[in-house]
């Protein structure tokens, strides 16, 4: 070690953040979620659970708070119209679902608080994070309006995949030990497969090389994935036909019917994933 | 009412002094025992929890923080009332502060070193800690200098240095005092310590424009660290610690709460040590008052709080708000309330500032309150975030409340020894205040330095310079507060 490389890597550490991180993006990875469409059946957060090696904690630990569900469906319940008297034990829900990956936002507000840099900003506008790096402050957790990361409370691989259950681990990527915080990722495993295929190819990139899991598994096609950046991509259709945009705190839509919003937008935290808002019969 | 009594012969306050080194009563081991045994059950808790995980501790998804970060700002918090006592007071010349700074630096120092315990206690992954140092390797990964966990990390190793700095320094004189007085290891450990201390001019030259500088250059870095601490949670974007007013908020909390630990310790000390010539009833009137002046500033800027809070409509800070004074953690903030802003006013009564026990108990009680104002900062704003689903209520479980518990037998038996192995009341600074108590301080100083004996007609030929007279034959003690 020299003097001069670590003036070398100090400047290339400045460079790289002067501007907190960012850089002129390849891709922006980003995704759309149809409530219309969403019938909260979870298939998406099973896949999530089966491709990305998420720790099965229990009931126990569970209903604790200490779930590892980086795909989480969440169920909303309208107060029921009830004549006086009537019992609410069969009265009708109207169940609303609110399906909720890591928002993977362009501001995430994650990323600044995080003292040893274990989360950041890809090249991809991805929100990555470097499990080997994260040293487990849960500062990113507590700052992230979401709440869409979660930290490994214990260890889990006897508990949650006992002998031969071990086998069905994805070996794309990596278990989780204690102490490390986590977060959807978009299947980031999938997204390089395809870059590197593609590389190895010599070609581009097509929109739908990429399919993360629950976007596979979701039956009724509620989840579209693809690159924001690439104007062709059958989201970033979707998204300038609701009339959304990145890098805005409201949206000033000249239809008003259109139903794409994201949420906590006002926060400037900037996400990339756009919901279709759900339309009810009256 | 004197703030010590005057005709206090020189010999006898290193006499007194020195004898609290030797032969504390019975209630001094006692809390020693008491401390180890609480530190004990702290350790056991830790290794359970570094054994089997965060998830122990009851923490969870979304209070993600709980006890370990609350205690951690108490404690950081209680380190500023040393750095008020030794410098602020030291710079406006309010010398009644004499007595007892020397065992108020020791608290800043014992309570730095606890408070920098609790980021490491709650670290998921305590082994790779250093990371958040910038430490220089060839892989080029530097810590992100733009988190506020890493100016904490820098903000209180440098205090912790300079207050330790200030503590030895501050103590130097005494060291020689005690080095003269010494046997066995005692005097190897003072004769180290002391650095050669003499008490000829030009040292007590340097040593009071180092202990000037070094008061000048501690009381900002006081306000920052706190300050910092206070940016954990006001850089944040989490409604309740988002708030501009978190830094003048968390010093004035950290000065209150510091306060009534010195009052607290100030009548361990003189109970264990047999100080009451020296920390007398009219110095902690004195510390009661300041107590009490800086409970109104707590008490306001809780007020500022709640108020720009409700005026500013934002919508989840407001909602935070009334789940403080109405929500499940609702009791802890009216005992909050209670004990910061109403017991304070026990202050206003004189009777009530002069007895000992009364105070003893009211500044416990105060401490309490500033724990759980800590508490409160921290959970109810995770119990609500922004977004529903994530709302949650969560009890610590008992290895929390063993670890926080036994950070107070950590801080205790550092303390306990610190008071039994260096003086904790500063010899020559009472002899000052002793000296200028008097009022003779237009006369001869030769004349004044020999009243000491008791004889007056000694003659005035012999240099001042004996405190640590060479030949170690004649110990005089004392002459060192000259």
């Amino acid at each position: 070690m020299s003097l001069q490389n670590v003036l070398t890597n100090w400047s290339q550490y400045r460079k790289t953040h002067e501007d907190g991180g960012f850089y002129d993006y390849e891709h922006m990875w980003g995704m759309s979620v149809d409530l219309n469409k969403c019938t909260g059946c979870n298939a998406c957060s099973v896949a999530c659970y089966a491709e990305n090696n998420l720790a099965v904690v229990g009931k126990e630990k569970f209903d604790k708070g200490q779930g590892m569900h980086w795909m989480r469906v969440e169920r909303y319940w309208d107060e029921p119209d009830l004549a006086a008297g009537e019992s609410t034990e069969f009265s009708e829900h109207g169940g609303s679902f609110l399906p909720m990956m890591c928002q993977q936002c362009n501001a995430a507000t994650c990323e600044p608080v995080c003292p040893v840099a274990a989360t950041y900003h890809t090249p991809d506008g991805l929100n990555a994070q470097v499990y080997n790096r994260c040293i487990g402050s849960r500062y990113c957790s507590n700052n992230c309006p979401y709440r869409l990361r979660y930290f490994n409370f214990y260890s889990y691989y006897e508990s949650s995949w006992p002998e031969p259950l071990n086998m069905q681990l994805n070996p794309d990527l990596s278990v989780r030990d204690k102490g490390v915080m986590e977060k959807c990722t978009f299947c980031v495993q999938r997204i390089r497969v395809a870059k590197d295929t593609a590389s190895r190819e010599n070609q581009a990139l097509v929109d739908g090389d990429i399919t993360p899991a629950c976007v596979q598994t979701c039956p009724t096609k509620a989840l579209v994935f693809g690159d924001l950046i690439n104007t062709e991509s059958k989201l970033s259709k979707l998204w300038a036909s609701h009339e959304v945009e990145l890098g805005k705190t409201e949206q000033h839509k000249k239809n008003k019917e259109k139903r794409g919003y994201r949420v906590f937008e006002e926060l400037n935290t900037d996400p990339c994933v756009m919901y279709l808002e759900r339309v009810k019969e009256v | 009412m004197k703030d010590i009594n005057e005709d206090i012969k020189w010999a006898q306050i290193n006499k007194d002094v020195l004898r609290s080194m030797e032969n504390p009563r019975r209630g001094y081991w006692i809390a020693l025992i008491a401390c180890v045994a609480m530190i004990a059950c702290a350790v056991a808790a830790e290794i359970y929890q570094y054994q089997y995980g965060m998830g122990t501790a009851n923490l969870n998804w979304p209070h993600m923080w709980d006890l370990y970060i609350a205690t951690f700002i108490f404690w950081i918090g209680m380190s500023h009332s040393g750095t008020l006592l030794s410098a602020i007071l030291h710079i406006i010349h309010a010398d009644w502060r004499k007595p007892i700074y020397r065992f108020a630096e020791a608290m800043t120092t014992f309570s730095l070193m606890t408070a920098g315990l609790f980021p490491m206690i709650h670290l998921g992954r305590v082994w790779n800690l250093y990371w958040v140092l910038p430490y220089v390797t060839d892989r080029g990964i530097w810590p992100n200098f733009r988190s506020p966990l890493v100016w904490d990390a820098f903000a209180i190793s440098t205090y912790l240095t300079s207050s330790a700095i200030f503590l030895f320094i501050g103590m130097i004189p005494d060291l020689a005092i005690c080095r003269d007085n010494a046997r066995g290891w005692r005097k190897k450990l003072y004769t180290a310590l002391s650095l050669g201390w003499r008490g000829d001019d030009r040292q007590w030259r340097n040593f009071r424009r180092t202990y000037l500088v070094m008061a000048c250059f501690l009381i900002p870095l006081a306000v920052s660290v706190h300050s910092i601490v206070s940016s954990d949670f006001a850089m944040s974007i989490m409604p309740g610690w988002h708030i501009t007013t978190f830094p003048p908020y968390f010093v004035a909390g950290a000065l209150y709460s510091g306060c009534a630990a010195i009052i607290t310790l100030f009548v361990l000390l003189r109970y264990f040590f047999r100080f009451e010539e020296y920390m007398t009833i009219s110095v902690l009137e004195k510390t009661c008052k300041l107590t009490f002046a800086i409970a109104m500033v707590w008490t306001y800027l809780n007020l500022i709080e709640f108020a720009s809070v409700w005026y500013g409509h934002d919508v989840p800070s407001k909602e935070v708000l009334m789940d403080k004074f109405v929500g499940p953690y609702a009791p802890y903030f009216w005992v909050m309330i209670f004990c910061g802003s109403v017991m304070p006013f026990a202050f206003a009564f004189r009777k009530l500032r002069r007895h000992i026990p009364s105070m003893f108990v009211l500044s416990i009680i105060l401490n309490l309150g500033m724990w759980l104002e800590r508490w409160m900062i921290v959970t109810p704003t995770l119990s609500l975030g922004y977004h529903p689903i994530a709302f949650d209520t969560m009890w610590p479980s008992m290895i929390q409340w063993a670890i926080v518990f036994g950070s107070f037998g950590w801080f205790g038996m550092l303390f306990l020894v610190f008071v039994k192995v260096f003086p904790s009341v500063s010899m020559y600074e009472v002899k000052e205040m002793v000296y200028h108590r008097r009022g003779l301080a237009g006369k001869d100083p030769d004349a004044v330095l020999h009243s000491r004996t008791g004889s007056d007609d000694r003659p005035s030929s012999s240099s001042s310079g004996g405190g640590g007279s060479p030949g170690g034959g004649t110990p005089a003690p004392g002459l060192e507060g000259a």
